[in-house]
């Protein structure tokens, strides 16, 4: 058990580094120079001069990256070559939107995912069962971004029930604040509970296949009983392991839903930065997203060795 | 050498779902190909009197805010798209194949670790972000959507291709193989590659179909194909901020996204169903 998770937290450690690697040497071939590009086309020679001095553009590109790393270990991203603003407090101003929505679209998509892909396993074969499986698979092939510019025509346009877009920040209150969120939420959650609710069916219907069902039912639970006392909870395990892989999707998804509704998030920052060359941002952004993907997979591997005893066996 | 033959032994039809699915591909692909010779109007012509005109005899699907044809601009835009994913999944299988194959051939050795670390390390990285930021490196266009999609399939068709190889490795017309005294290139080529090429296929329309998804996200912020070639997913794009005047822009070329998607997964599913009928209606 240790000596799986001393296993696990190295290649943790060495994917992180891998990917600082990449992330650093993809950016440093993106052609344009960022002090040029601040102070414009007319800008002197001594002045770009010291502006690449100023930012550190003159130091060897080994050294940049190990501060670079440095500073993000301290929680200091750098300065925004164009906002002049610490990297990491526009970071943590955007997070704030993307993150809630993030997790209100996850929230959302179990709800409704888990309890349709129970009743489709429950009534397999059925007419309900085969709508559901209809259903999901159009919905997976339904590309996020069009099925939100649809909500947007239907609830903003016709009903007026919504905003078309922006975010009314969060000292709006706590109600405004989600409700501007609430339709993005819903195209980010449309093809990821289509996903999940395949697999909960699924799952459920190899566990109801079990021999501990039919031990269930024989000692006298009806067929519902069983399922809900011992196929569903069995049922979860690969659930779970969708629903940590699928937070990661919704994170990445955000930056192009945030472009329909014009919210201020992570996304818009990075399309931001990308065409103002910030690469200091731009760096930062990848490398966060990067981080919170491997730390969440990290976690669901490891939540799974604690939860199911069955599986340690076969990992030492 | 190749023979493949959709044949199974036991009698085993494929579905109603994967004929439905073939249905909504060919005719994606017979509008695309027609495109290439024929299409109602001239994408490139801009006829500002016809704009914002709905569904009509003289346009079927209506016409944009330049006043060009959207059926015209879908089925040139499903062209870019088919070539886009379908390119993408070609690079997959060139360097993943072959990846995967001489992982399984070499498999507890070193090589068959870096893959697979190296596959991990790729998966960590959020697809889409890093397509964004490999656009934004080499310049927003259809070659490098190409790329930045293609990159991501190559672990795919590495791991699916070292899984179904382990499973053949172990079993015994190998050891016969072995015995004749073939090497272990020539087992791979000759025995392993034809018996898991129905794995392959099913995850290749897997991966078209979803080539066709990033495809059109990219191109909805730009990074895909550049005007005037007509793209799904800027056609999208254009029509955001015209839905409430002209809702006939966006819900077409979406259309045909979602049916050439569909389409393929419809395939897949049913392919996969065909090949191994275990896992019938298990995904």
């Amino acid at each position: 058990m240790l000596q799986y998770f001393v296993r696990r937290i190295v290649t943790l450690f060495f994917t992180l580094v891998i990917a600082s690697l990449v992330i650093f040497v993809s950016l440093e071939i993106i052609p344009g120079d960022p002090a040029s590009y601040m102070l414009g086309i007319n800008a002197q020679e001594d002045t770009l001069q010291a502006l690449r001095q100023e930012l550190g553009l003159d130091k060897p590109k080994l050294e940049r990256y190990l501060e670079w790393v440095k500073g993000m270990l301290i929680g200091d991203f750098g300065v925004s070559y164009t906002y002049r603003a610490p990297v990491i407090e526009m970071v943590s101003d955007r997070l704030w939107v993307s993150l809630p929505l993030a997790v209100y679209a996850l929230i959302l998509s179990t709800l409704i995912s888990l309890p349709v892909g129970i009743y489709a396993a429950a009534n397999r074969g059925k007419i309900s069962d085969l709508s559901v499986m209809g259903v999901t698979q159009i919905g997976i092939a339904v590309p996020n971004f069009w099925f939100a510019m649809l909500l947007v025509y239907l609830f903003a346009i016709i009903l007026r029930w919504f905003s078309a877009g922006g975010f009314s920040g969060w000292e709006a209150g706590l109600f405004l604040g989600l409700k501007s969120l609430t339709l993005p939420a819903i195209s980010l959650a449309l093809p990821q509970a289509s996903i999940l609710a395949r697999v909960m069916r699924s799952s459920l219907i190899d566990t109801l296949n079990e021999d501990f069902i039919k031990t269930a039912r024989a000692k006298g639970l009806t067929q519902n009983q069983a399922l809900i006392k011992h196929g569903i909870r069995n049922a979860l395990i690969p659930v779970l392991t969708i629903i940590g892989l699928q937070f990661s999707f919704l994170m990445a998804g955000a930056i192009i839903i945030e472009n329909v509704f014009f919210l201020p998030g992570l996304g818009r920052l990075i399309f931001q930065s990308i065409a103002q060359r910030d690469i200091i941002v731009v760096e930062s952004v990848i490398m966060l997203l990067v981080f919170s993907v491997v730390i969440v997979t990290f976690l669901v591997d490891v939540a799974y060795v604690i939860v199911d005893p069955r599986l340690r066996s076969s990992i030492l | 050498m190749f023979s493949f033959k959709f044949k199974n032994k036991k009698k085993n039809n494929l579905s109603l779902s994967f004929w439905v699915g073939l249905l909504f591909v060919f005719i994606v692909f017979l509008l695309a190909l027609i495109s290439f010779i024929w299409t109602p109007y001239d994408v490139t012509s801009l006829v500002i009197s016809e704009r914002f005109k709905g569904p009509s005899f003289s346009h079927v699907l209506g016409t944009d805010h330049f006043g060009r044809d959207i059926l015209s601009m879908i089925m040139v835009g499903a062209q870019t798209s088919i070539a886009v994913a379908l390119v993408a999944v070609g690079i997959g299988i060139f360097f993943g194949l072959p990846l995967g194959m001489i992982a399984a051939a070499k498999r507890g050795t070193f090589f068959d670790d870096l893959v697979m670390r190296f596959n991990d390390l790729i998966f960590a990285f959020p697809a889409l972000i890093i397509a964004i930021l490999i656009t934004a490196i080499l310049g927003p266009g259809a070659f490098n959507a190409i790329i930045a999609i293609g990159i991501f399939n190559i672990p795919v068709f590495a791991r699916v291709a070292r899984g179904a190889a382990l499973t053949q490795w172990s079993k015994e017309y190998i050891l016969a193989a072995k015995v004749s005294g073939k090497g272990t290139f020539l087992i791979s080529i000759e025995h392993i590659i034809p018996n898991i090429l129905n794995l392959l296929i099913v995850q290749a329309t897997i991966q078209f179909s979803l080539g066709i998804l990033a495809e059109a996200g990219l191109s909805y912020v730009g990074l895909g194909a550049q005007p005037p070639i007509p793209s799904l997913g800027r056609m999208l794009a254009d029509s955001q901020t015209m839905i409430s005047i002209a809702p006939h822009m966006a819900i077409f070329p979406g259309m045909v996204i979602v049916i050439t998607v569909l389409g393929l997964n419809l395939i897949g599913d049913g392919l996969r169903d065909y090949f191994d009928p275990k896992l019938r209606g298990s995904s």
